[in-house]
């Protein structure tokens, strides 16, 4: 009987070690493959996640925005319109906790695409930054082609289409969180407060990942 | 069993006291909980849960002076849409509003949700006043 008591307290705790340490990590989305390379004349193989490609906008201030701006930076990225009647409001009354949570993590961003270039130009960008009292450079709202940004919306996994027929644009209101290494670490549904509080716990988690502490 | 007594005067005080509610108020209440369900599937996602708007880009809705003021104009308003400047809550407002795609009583009925909430007590929009406040539309 004591032994079996025994047991299950070593199972219950080797369980509850393996929940514990998955919380404090987490996962890696997008599409992996397996690579193999030479280490030491030894053939190695390690899993290759999809990562950010390399990509050049501008923001609000008309300053040039690359990937290598969000070098050693854990960014949440999201694709919206100023004009936009529906969703776009409501994601960024749910940012706005996040960016008042951050604004002063020197390694922290927002990068917000406008879909919508042609109308959002970079003044437009600016007003709508100042009427949301953006100020700094924790929060940035990027402007280009349009092609370059319907191309990089694939990277975030993020639906984007031209306009349906009653002329709206059509995207969704996904937020996309990019670790240091410029992996999709989760996405989150920008409409609903509650997923964006899940999400400013889920930065603070990754902040402390050992991968993103030691990145250089 | 005085118990029982007491248990069944009191219910039947509660009906007679449902049921004396006039007509008006049973209409209101009818208007402000499907004005509720209105708000909450065309309005609030730029209006915001508590009217409160989007800092300076999305104007509250809980200037009770302005919507005195404008109380004919909302069912035109919201119908076709605003673009331009307007002064609300002491600040300027600028951008536009999309059009709302309602009927007159969903017209009614949100108007109403909206007269009596976020601090505003401006009482009922009715369906015909609504008929009437749209033929002046511009």
């Amino acid at each position: 009987m004591k032994t079996q008591v025994y047991i299950i307290v070593v199972i219950t705790s080797l369980t509850a070690c393996k929940f514990n340490s998955s919380q404090k990590a987490l996962p890696i989305l997008g599409e992996r493959h397996a690579a193999t390379k030479t280490v030491n004349g030894q053939a190695v193989t390690d899993t290759v996640y999809s990562t950010i490609p390399a990509f050049k906008f501008v923001n609000q201030y008309g300053d040039t925005i690359t990937d290598k701006s969000l070098n050693n930076k854990i960014y949440v990225a999201d694709f919206f319109f100023t004009t936009c009647p529906t969703i776009c409001p409501v994601m960024h009354r749910n940012m706005l906790p996040v960016y008042n949570e951050f604004k002063n993590t020197a390694d922290f961003r927002i990068i917000s695409h406008t879909i919508d270039p042609a109308h959002d130009s970079v003044p437009v960008l600016k007003k709508y930054a100042d009427k949301l009292e953006i100020a700094g450079n924790t929060w940035w709202f990027l402007q280009g082609k349009k092609d370059d940004t319907y191309h990089i919306s694939k990277s975030y996994l993020v639906s984007v289409q031209e306009m349906n027929p009653k002329g709206q644009y059509i995207h969704d209101g996904y937020l996309i969180l990019i670790d240091k290494q410029k992996r999709i670490r989760g996405t989150y549904e920008g409409t609903d407060a509650a997923e964006v509080t899940k999400m400013i716990a889920d930065i603070k988690t990754l902040e402390a990942e050992p991968d993103q502490v030691n990145a250089k | 069993m005085k118990v029982k007594i007491l248990l069944c005067i009191l219910l039947a005080l509660g009906v007679l006291i449902i049921s004396c509610q006039n007509d008006e108020s049973i209409e209101f209440k009818r208007y402000y909980t499907s004005g509720s369900l209105v708000y909450q599937s065309h309005c609030q996602n730029c209006h915001g849960s508590q009217g409160e708007g989007l800092k300076g880009l999305i104007p509250p809705l809980s200037d009770t002076s302005f919507m005195r003021s404008n109380l004919t104009r909302l069912p035109c308003i919201i119908k076709n849409g605003l673009k331009g400047k307007i002064e609300i809550d002491h600040r300027s407002f600028e951008g536009e509003m999309a059009k709302i795609d309602l009927n007159p009583m969903e017209l009614a009925q949100v108007i109403t949700y909206v007269n009596n909430s976020f601090g505003n007590q401006l009482g009922m929009t009715g369906y015909e006043e609504v008929i009437t406040d749209l033929n002046t539309c511009r």
